[in-house]
């Protein structure tokens, strides 16, 4: 579905979800702001250009599976379901309140499109392992992809590379998995807190192809993913660098953005940045 | 009256003896024959969980993960998102030892069937030690909302119970022991997820037991009543849910109340029934198990001997337990 939007609709889509963001945030007074907007072109690209879905037909038995593992940004994936026709976009502004479908952390249950109970990190990579492994092996569904986000930060986790084993063991080629490579986690730069680099070298040695990218860039996530499709003999990393914050000038590139949300004055100033970002895109005009 | 098909040999010398494990293994292979969504997993010790049985009938649907317990359960809530049923087999003390966010996450919260499998669970492990000596295992898989925990009391029954977790479309724990354990059961025994029974009846007090500790109960009983004591013995295989109609009727009819279990006693098979009655009938009670301290080496038989867990321990337990403390039987 979504596949006739051009790329001028779709950097349209994308700044409005950063926009709902903005709002759903200040709205819910808490949250993770800087990853949900570096991260918003990614998930444009694959809500309304890449995945293989049916918004009103939530559970139909051909459709690819998204697995957010960095179940902390879930406000932007809500923002492009919500957009995508999943729900109501009225109920974004329930984000994180009692009796919400639109839990903090991603809930499966709670919410029919959401393939995935996520949040503490690590672990979302294995289970679109096994969702992969289920398709290439099992069920014989060549034509069915499972993608997924990390943060980068979440490579700390061990469990992360005990995935990274297994997929590389089985050449999972279904797998398209996205770092958000976008360098903070909540102590700081992931340089410091624990080093990643040299991330590409990493992954390539556990069996992957690997692909760095500019992360905000939409025609290139399209592009690359397309790329990785074609890789049949491996399971794809792509490395998309991103800004955190990205689209709000002083959110960007601030750690202290990463589990914070706007307050009142702050949302405002940031919604006429995107306003005025947005204004910008038809004539193409913008970075 | 009790009308459960006790093994008539039960209390003979020569009763007749089988792993748990192996019990597991089988219903695993016969719960993959009826059903072809059945996959299993096993972390590097497929034999000694007995996968190797599934592995060998099914090697299509066998998924080898290494070492890597973490791994192995979120890639089984995966393959459940995929229509999967699977089985995730390691030993208890890692599994779920190591990995219990994972499952609390991936499979709990995100409610998927996925059967974790914790095998050499208890100090029945023997020689290894401590460290491979899983005694929470029950504590911290019935803590979780949406688990269902089986902790089988011999092959058959094991086998009865793998296939009965395999089509309950639940997270599921089964616990898993490792040496041969007598057969309290006989194929035609019932065994129901959520189902105690009454394996003896008696009126001066109930012993209920889970998993290997049921037999020594029988034991126990029968020792028991050459000294003028007659003790009902339940069976509870069923952890959670809990069978309280049954555990609550054999506590009025005896007012006094056993646990045992080869597991810690603090939030354990004895925890759950200490909850159990202090909320809905308090009735004086002794849970036998492990008591907040770590296993050590030794042969198997030694160390059930040197943790009192033995019929003949468990029997002067009771005894003393049974003269000193009185009945306690409601008036309502």
């Amino acid at each position: 579905m979504g596949g006739q939007l051009n790329l001028v609709q779709l950097q349209h889509k994308a700044n409005d979800l950063r926009q709902d963001v903005i709002r759903m945030l200040e709205a819910a007074g808490s949250g993770h702001t800087a990853g949900s907007l570096g991260m918003a072109d990614i998930l444009t690209a694959l809500y309304f250009h890449i995945l293989n879905i049916e918004p009103k037909n939530p559970t139909w038995s051909d459709r690819d599976i998204f697995l957010l593992s960095n179940g902390h940004t879930v406000p932007i994936q809500y923002a492009a379901m919500a957009e995508a026709g999943y729900f109501e976009k009225d109920e974004l502004m329930t984000l994180r309140k009692l009796g919400s479908r639109l839990q903090g952390h991603p809930e499966r249950t709670m919410l029919p499109g959401l393939e995935n109970t996520s949040g503490p990190l690590g672990s979302g990579l294995s289970q679109a392992c096994g969702v992969a492994y289920s398709f290439q092996y099992l069920d014989n569904q060549k034509h069915r992809f499972v993608y997924t986000i990390m943060g980068d930060g979440e490579l700390d986790e061990g469990n992360v590379w005990e995935a990274a084993m297994f997929a590389g063991k089985y050449k999972l080629s279904q797998l398209i998995c996205f770092i958000d490579r976008n360098n903070i986690q909540i102590d700081g730069s992931t340089e410091d807190v624990m080093p990643l680099e040299d991330l590409h070298a990493k992954w390539e040695s556990f069996g992957w192809y690997v692909i760095d990218i500019d992360g905000n860039k939409i025609q290139t996530i399209i592009d690359t993913v397309n790329t990785s499709k074609a890789i049949t003999n491996r399971p794809v990393m792509i490395i998309a660098h991103t800004v955190p914050g990205k689209g709000v000038d002083f959110m960007e590139y601030d750690c202290k953005w990463h589990g914070v949300s706007p307050n009142k004055e702050q949302a405002e100033k940031a919604l006429q940045q995107l306003q005025a970002k947005g204004s910008k895109i038809d004539s193409g005009d913008i970075e | 009256m009790s009308d459960y098909l006790i093994n008539p040999n039960v209390l003979n010398d020569d009763v007749e003896a089988d792993t748990i494990r192996g019990g597991f293994g089988r219903g695993l292979k016969a719960a993959g024959e009826a059903n072809n969504q059945i996959v299993a997993l096993c972390a590097d010790l497929t034999e000694s969980v007995q996968v190797n049985i599934f592995r060998e009938a099914y090697p299509e649907r066998f998924i080898q993960t290494g070492i890597a317990e973490q791994n192995l359960v979120a890639v089984a809530s995966g393959l459940a998102l995929a229509g999967k049923i699977p089985f995730a087999a390691s030993y208890a003390a890692f599994n779920p030892g190591r990995n219990w966010e994972q499952i609390k996450t991936t499979v709990c919260i995100n409610d998927q069937p996925v059967k974790i499998v914790g095998g050499h669970a208890g100090i029945g492990v023997g020689p290894d030690g401590a460290t491979h000596q899983m005694l929470e295992d029950i504590a911290i898989m019935r803590v979780l909302p949406n688990m269902v925990v089986v902790v089988p009391g011999d092959a058959i029954e094991a086998e009865k119970a793998t296939r009965a977790i395999a089509e309950n479309g639940k997270p599921s724990y089964i616990r898993l022991a490792r040496v041969k354990t007598p057969i309290i059961s006989t194929l035609e025994s019932p065994f129901e997820i959520g189902k105690a029974y009454v394996l003896r009846e008696g009126h001066d007090v109930s012993l209920m037991g889970t998993g290997v500790m049921t037999y020594q109960l029988l034991v126990a009983a029968k020792l028991l009543s050459d000294i003028g004591i007659n003790a009902e013995v339940v069976h509870v295989p069923t952890i959670k849910p809990l069978d309280n109609d049954t555990i609550l009727a054999s506590a009025r009819r005896t007012g006094r109340v056993v646990t045992a279990e080869e597991a810690q006693i603090a939030g354990g098979f004895g925890g759950a029934v200490a909850e159990l009655l202090s909320e809905k009938m308090p009735t004086p009670l002794m849970r036998i198990g492990i008591c907040d301290r770590y296993g050590e080496s030794g042969e198997p038989a030694q160390l059930f001997e040197f943790f009192g867990l033995t019929g003949e321990h468990i029997a002067k337990k009771v005894s003393d337990f049974v003269n000193n403390v009185p009945q306690y039987h409601r008036e309502y």
